[in-house]
């Protein structure tokens, strides 16, 4: 998988300059928690439910060779082809060679993040065919050239304004007046998009869930493009990740309660849909082809391991809507398709730690996401299982792992804790300057301490340590 | 029992027990009147408050991946803190590497293991110790202002303190609690985390601060000094005057700035 990830430092530092993604994710920091909260209060068995959520995709992952060999026989009875590839290219490779052998030259998306991950648009126009996506986020930042900022909400970054641009730029419409009621850029958009819906050649779809016991594929979107994207080109190709099997029918009733109003604080998502294989003899509309393309991609490598709990992950977004992290520099800092918790703990299990090593560690482990993850999937421990291989892999000279060492040094021998401390007491005290409400205050700290006093007042110690006062209270 | 003598609660009664005060690196250094305004709230529920020498809990080991040295420093603790009836910490950050992190540093089926359990059972943040253990419903303090709380994430999300703090502060004569926005959300701080995104993390305290200044509220009480430190600095640079103080501090009266 493609990142920029390395310049998480410089990215983040855009995206805090950028006033109108603070914007927008001001609205997200205040919104969404109060949607989730709303959505769960008018159903009083809602942590019972993710308990059911959690212990079906562990069941799930346990057993998931088992569950995708089934899911591959029912989709071949019912006339279907399974794919597997190992790799995001094999992956794009298998799609290309499809849509090649159907003589596809126009092409329809639905949303799906395993596409991005694997970058199928560029190897799909590399080749020669042309790709509309037809969710309007994707469509949006699909026409300006840009990656998804959030997994559920792709063109949460662009502003009205902005998408208008974008739209008065792209479409070739004779235009009275300007474009600035989003009620007019949605019906524009979508009058674009009907007919490329009714020109496609191939559809391509995403997957929520694959049903073991049907060989069904759960496809759940608000906006209803998946169903036409699945239904009206003769050729249907769903792309998606291994780790989305599920045993039965009966669980994809629980995971898509909790889907739902973990997303987007709704009871459920306005379209869900089973697509089960090709047009059956006698049916009037579906596709005479039908593939589902199975993405390994670096996820088979995380069973079995500290991170196979990540494998549950279901992509309601409840973790980035929730993070300080995320709701502070949205996205695109992240340099990943996957951002927020999830994204920090997937995108080094699928580009390797070297490539995403700000992620995990530009986390307060505030532990929201993980009390709002409707699998309860532990992230901060999973970041900190990162932090800890990337920790280990630094040189033992690494500044660091020296400033680590001493302070578990220090604190294994107490009379020189004690002497550190009451020096660092002085030291401070002695740097400090008065300042509001007889407090005394330091506002400037050389080195390290600079990474604080850039930003806020450190507060001065008194001058003395809690243990010395006690002994002298004491004796 | 040590000390047992000078330590009786206010009924003379007979002490309910050793308190081993886990005081945290930060109070020690910062602000030792939170250390002083915990042991007189646990002495006033009528327990003998002993200091055991005592260092760092290791989360700044444990939180930047360094396994093994959170393992040696929990070693250390779990020692000197073994001998007590409980173990209360003026932190829920501190207070949860101790209950919710130490076992887990340690292999199962081993006697470290079951030495950290051990601990971990009986060590608790201080409200949560007042109110739960001891018993308290009311303190007697009087602040005629209003306070607005901050859940510290670590103890709201891993001991579960969040009623237990608000509780004792309505019980402070005088007192008005105002409710901030999102109370819960995270002040920024994440402990090595503000000096290596020191931008990211001034950023979320700035959207904290907003929550608070809508209160309109005097004080800003947390349980937590390194979330106090982070809302503090950030108060103060912005040019507010809100007080930042421990929760301690308002519940033993004393709320006088330190300077």
């Amino acid at each position: 998988m493609e990142t920029t990830s390395r310049q998480f430092k410089q990215l983040s530092l855009d995206a805090l300059a950028n006033a109108t993604l603070q914007n927008s994710l001001d609205g997200v920091r205040e919104i969404m928690p109060r949607i989730r909260t709303a959505a769960l209060a008018e159903r009083g068995d809602f942590e019972a439910l993710c308990d059911r959520a959690q212990e079906i995709r562990d069941r799930a992952i346990r057993q998931l060779d088992t569950h995708l060999e089934e899911f591959e026989r029912r989709v071949q009875a019912a006339g279907g082809t399974v794919h597997w590839a190992a790799t995001g290219e094999e992956a794009c490779q298998i799609v290309v060679q499809i849509c090649r052998d159907v003589g596809a030259s126009q092409l329809i998306k639905s949303k799906s993040m395993v596409t991005e991950e694997i970058e199928l648009n560029d190897a799909l126009e590399q080749d020669g065919f042309a790709v509309t996506e037809t969710d309007l986020g994707e469509y949006i930042i699909q026409l300006r050239g840009e990656k998804p900022s959030h997994i559920l909400a792709p063109s949460l970054h662009v502003t009205l304004e902005e998408v208008a641009e974008t739209f008065v730029e792209h479409h070739d419409i004779e235009r009275s007046a300007p474009l600035t009621d989003a009620t007019e850029m949605l019906a524009e958009a979508r009058s674009i998009m009907r007919d490329k819906f009714l020109q496609a050649d191939v559809g391509i779809t995403g997957a929520n869930f694959l049903v073991a016991e049907t060989g069904a594929v759960v496809i759940v979107t608000n906006e209803g493009n998946a169903d036409l994207t699945a239904s009206l080109p003769d050729t249907h190709i769903v792309v998606t990740g291994i780790e989305k099997a599920v045993p039965t029918l009966d669980d994809v009733g629980v995971l898509l309660r909790v889907l739902a109003r973990s997303a987007i604080g709704e009871r459920l998502s306005n379209y869900t849909t089973f697509v089960q294989g090709p047009r059956r003899a006698g049916e009037a509309t579906g596709p005479e082809n039908y593939h589902v393309v199975l993405v390994d991609n670096g996820r088979s490598k995380m069973l079995g391991t500290e991170f196979q709990d990540m494998l549950r992950c279901i992509r309601c977004s409840a973790c980035l809507n929730h993070c300080p992290v995320y709701t502070a520099i949205g996205g695109h800092a992240y340099g990943s398709v996957y951002s927020g918790p999830m994204g920090a703990v997937l995108t080094p299990a699928f580009a390797g730690l070297p490539a995403a090593v700000h992620l995990p560690n530009a986390s307060t482990f505030c532990g929201r996401c993980e009390a709002v993850c409707p699998v309860r999937i532990p992230l901060p421990s999973l970041l900190r299982r990162w932090r800890q291989r990337e920790l280990n892999a630094r040189p033992a000279t690494d500044g660091q792992r020296i400033g680590l060492g001493l302070w578990r040094g220090l604190n294994r021998w107490p009379p020189l804790y004690n002497f550190a401390v009451r020096l660092a007491a002085i030291v401070l005290r002695s740097l400090s300057v008065p300042g509001r409400g007889g407090q005394r205050w330091i506002r400037r700290l050389p080195l390290v301490g600079a990474a604080w006093t850039d930003f806020r007042d450190l507060p001065a110690p008194t001058g003395h340590t809690f243990q010395d006062e006690w002994r002298r209270r004491k004796s | 029992m040590p000390d047992a003598e000078d330590s009786m609660n206010d009924a003379g009664a007979r002490p309910r027990g050793r308190v081993a005060l886990f005081v945290t690196c930060l109070v020690d250094l910062y602000r030792p009147q939170v250390g002083s305004a915990a042991a007189q709230l646990l002495e006033g529920a009528g327990y003998v408050v002993e200091v055991p020498p005592q260092g760092c809990c290791g989360q700044p080991n444990f939180n930047s991946g360094d396994r093994e040295g959170a393992r040696k420093i929990a070693a250390r603790v779990i020692d000197r803190f073994a001998p007590f009836d409980y173990v209360v910490a003026p932190s829920g950050s501190c207070a949860a590497m101790l209950r919710v992190h130490y076992p887990a540093l340690f292999p199962e089926g081993t006697d470290e293991r079951r030495a950290a359990e051990r601990l971990a059972e009986k060590t608790f943040e201080l409200t949560s110790f007042l109110y739960d253990v001891a018993g308290s419903r009311e303190v007697a303090a009087t602040l005629d202002a209003s306070v607005t709380y901050h859940d510290g994430c670590s103890g709201l999300r891993e001991l579960g303190v969040s009623r237990q703090p608000r509780e004792l502060l309505k019980s402070v004569s005088g007192i008005e609690l105002r409710e901030m926005n999102q109370p819960d959300a995270c002040c920024g701080f994440g402990g090595l985390f503000c000096v290596k995104y020191p931008q990211i993390s001034e950023r979320i305290t700035g959207s904290k601060v907003r929550d608070i200044l809508a209160t309109d509220a005097e004080y800003l009480v947390a349980g937590d000094l390194g979330c106090l430190l982070q809302m503090a600095g950030k108060l103060e640079r912005d040019g507010h005057d809100v007080k930042a103080v421990h929760v301690a501090e308002i519940l033993a009266g004393a709320t006088e700035p330190g300077d």
